[in-house]
């Protein structure tokens, strides 16, 4: 009975093993069972479905051609921001360039015309004192966007760790910090930044100069200043709100039985979890950053003169405004499209990110 | 109202007076971190005036003291005389100020309600279709617009290319244009926030009852859609007066209004100190007023929301 093997091959009940099914498979039937799709990370998938809102899509594209042009156009135009195009050294001053109608030429480039010369044609014409006006135009832009990056990171650096401890720390620290950011949420912001960039422009005037800073503007450091004694409080909110839910994790609690120090957990656990969150409201921060620094600006609080910003250009040409209702009309429309597509793609960039979020 | 819900609006009406408080000291000290101090005005300022704010502000005595006699002026709502403007009083020119801004301020303010919670509304009903989008895209552009080029832009068609309304706001109907650039961004938020919580609310079980009892379409927005959708609006209220103040400010200078803005931002550039205190104190307790009462309203007129 024992050595009868071979008439149980075919008896369904058997407890023997058909040992066919035991053959390596063939590379073909390998490929076979491979996964279909390629394993894919929250990133990934994240920046696929912001890709296919056509809106954010387009506004992202609007962003990077402007920062672009900004970064790139003023490295070959002829002219410079600051340069009176009519004022050569040892030559009288040359009044025909100064408020130049668009696609005009003053004297001196009529005459290099007439020679057969090609002269760059002033796209947006000159302003009040012979300066190109689109440069200036450009230039402006790349000052309201870097003020706007820069305000946003400082306000990220900030929120961020100050939002992580009270988040992290809990009890007398927490509600120690979030006393004070309850008291900042609620001072009326634009009056507070009026006032303190008022005053810190006087004060910083004097010690700045002859430093390295002196050429950034005391006005544009002032508008730091504020921007990081001010804003960080809406950050510090949403990052402690995030750690207080994600601390509770359990993931938290391993590495903490692991032996992890809190600074550890928090740069290590804490604040990569609250990537998404960080991301949208950095990307929203700018705008309004933007929006600030423009308002500050027409004010005459923005940005040192002769240096131009969109909000200095559109106060400057409130000046002229009977005659020349063009020179308002360029940095407003540069201003408005930046502030729109800012906050269209950080719509975008939240709906994506953030599928859970109802907005 | 429960004693949770008092207990809550006791917490807010202390934080409200601390952060005016905090408001009276930031100013105080940062004036005072002016070199020369907030009083020692330029070649403008008389030996006479000089002498008089010295002595009123005690200039010679230690810091502290200077900050209570200054809180006790401000209890009194003395700011001194102005650096600039002579023998007037800063409390005077604030309250003349005043009488200006306020008309502006809450026609504004009324315009962009109505017209804010009208739109919304059409919006939300007629939700996909044409005007919806229409509206949308309006109020996307308005949103994203700054008040000084909104203003700057109305000035330039309706009153110069147009010629239809005055450019100075101290003239007869003056005060047209820049409340209509005032109202412009608040009345597209509340068109926003009216729509996306009136969708919500047709959205509700409730809603769908009273469609299959038979109410007409009209009464079920007017007696049940649009009271509950108005909340969010509710909350909406102190930040709305907040920009209608900070917007007066670019929008005054603008045009031309001889209000407590225009005052504030002048004091500034003329560096008119004890002018730029009063009004920063006077318009900031104002903001911090009008949020406090926003949010006391919105906890009274819904029971459901639960603030910490």
């Amino acid at each position: 009975m024992i050595g009868d093997i071979s008439d149980m091959d075919n008896k369904i009940l058997s407890a023997q093993v058909n040992m066919d099914d035991f053959i390596p498979a063939t590379e073909e039937e390998k490929e076979y069972m491979v996964q279909m799709r390629p394993s894919s990370t929250f990133f990934k998938d994240s920046v696929k479905r912001l890709l296919k809102n056509k809106v954010a899509t387009v506004c992202f594209f609007i962003i990077v051609l402007i920062t672009l042009a900004a970064i790139f156009v003023p490295m070959f135009w002829p002219y410079a921001y600051d340069q009176a195009l009519g004022v050569i050294p040892g030559k009288p001053v040359d009044n025909t360039f100064n408020d130049l109608a668009p696609f005009e030429y003053g004297k001196a480039e009529l005459k290099r015309i007439e020679k057969g010369e090609s002269v760059v044609p002033h796209i947006f014409g000159t302003d009040a004192q012979g300066r190109d006006y689109f440069i200036r135009v450009v230039y402006g832009t790349r000052i309201s966007l870097a003020v706007g990056f820069f305000a946003s990171i400082i306000v990220l650096i900030i929120g961020m760790t100050i939002g992580a401890i009270a988040g992290y720390a809990g009890g007398k620290v927490d509600l120690i910090i979030m006393r004070i950011v309850d008291v900042i949420y609620s001072l009326p912001d634009m009056l507070m930044v009026i006032l303190l960039s008022s005053v810190l422009k006087v004060v910083l005037e004097g010690t700045l100069e002859g430093t390295v800073l002196s050429k950034i503007g005391s006005n544009i450091i002032s508008l730091f200043i504020v921007f990081g004694v001010l804003y960080w409080v809406s950050m510090a909110r949403l990052i402690r709100g995030q750690i207080l839910s994600l601390r509770e994790q359990e993931y938290v609690l391993a590495s903490q039985a692991a032996g992890a120090k809190g600074k550890w957990i928090i740069l290590k656990h804490l604040i990569p979890n609250c990537f998404s969150v960080i991301v949208i409201s950095t990307a929203l921060q700018i705008p309004s950053a933007i929006f600030t620094e423009s308002y500050l600006s027409f004010l005459g609080l923005g940005v040192n003169a002769p240096m131009p910003s969109l909000g200095s250009l559109a106060s400057d040409a409130l000046n002229g405004i009977n005659s020349y209702p063009y020179r308002l009309v360029f940095p407003a429309l540069v201003i408005s499209l930046i502030v729109l597509s800012l906050n269209l793609f950080g719509d975008g960039l939240r709906d994506a990110f953030d599928p859970k979020l109802d907005t | 109202m429960n004693t949770k819900t008092l207990m809550y609006i006791l917490k807010r009406i202390l934080l409200a007076a601390v952060t005016v408080w905090v408001v009276i000291t930031v100013t105080f000290f940062v004036m005072h971190a002016i070199p020369g101090g907030p009083f020692v005005g330029e070649k403008a300022v008389t030996a006479a005036v000089q002498a008089a704010m010295e002595a009123k502000y005690g200039l010679d005595k230690p810091l502290g003291e200077q900050y209570l006699t200054y809180l006790g002026d401000i209890v009194r709502l003395d700011f001194g005389p102005s650096l600039k403007s002579r023998g007037r009083e800063v409390s005077d020119m604030i309250f003349d100020g005043m009488r200006t801004s306020f008309k502006l301020g809450i026609i504004a303010a009324f315009i962009a309600l109505i017209f804010g919670v009208v739109f919304g509304a059409i919006a939300a009903l007629r939700r996909n279709k044409i005007i919806d989008r229409i509206i949308m895209i309006i109020t996307t552009a308005f949103v994203s617009m700054p008040s000084f080029i909104m203003g700057s832009l109305l000035l330039v068609v309706f009153s110069i290319k147009l010629g239809w309304l005055p450019a100075n706001g101290a003239q007869k109907n003056g005060l047209i244009l820049p409340i209509i650039t005032l109202s412009l961004y608040p009345m597209a938020y509340i068109t926003r926030l009216t729509r996306s919580s009136m969708l919500e609310v047709l959205g509700q079980d409730y809603i769908r009852t009273a469609k299959a009892k038979g109410v007409s379409g009209v009464k079920i927005i007017f007696g049940h859609a649009l009271k509950n959708s108005l909340i969010p609006v509710i909350t909406y209220f102190g930040p709305m007066l907040a920009y209608i103040v900070t917007g007066s400010l670019v929008v005054e200078q603008i045009f031309a209004v001889p209000g407590i803005g225009r005052a504030f931002v002048n004091s500034i550039t003329g560096r008119d100190y004890p002018l730029v205190m009063g009004t920063t104190i006077v318009l900031a307790t104002l903001i911090v007023i009008m949020n406090l009462i926003g949010d006391i309203m919105y906890k009274i007129v819904d029971p459901r929301i639960t603030l910490e």
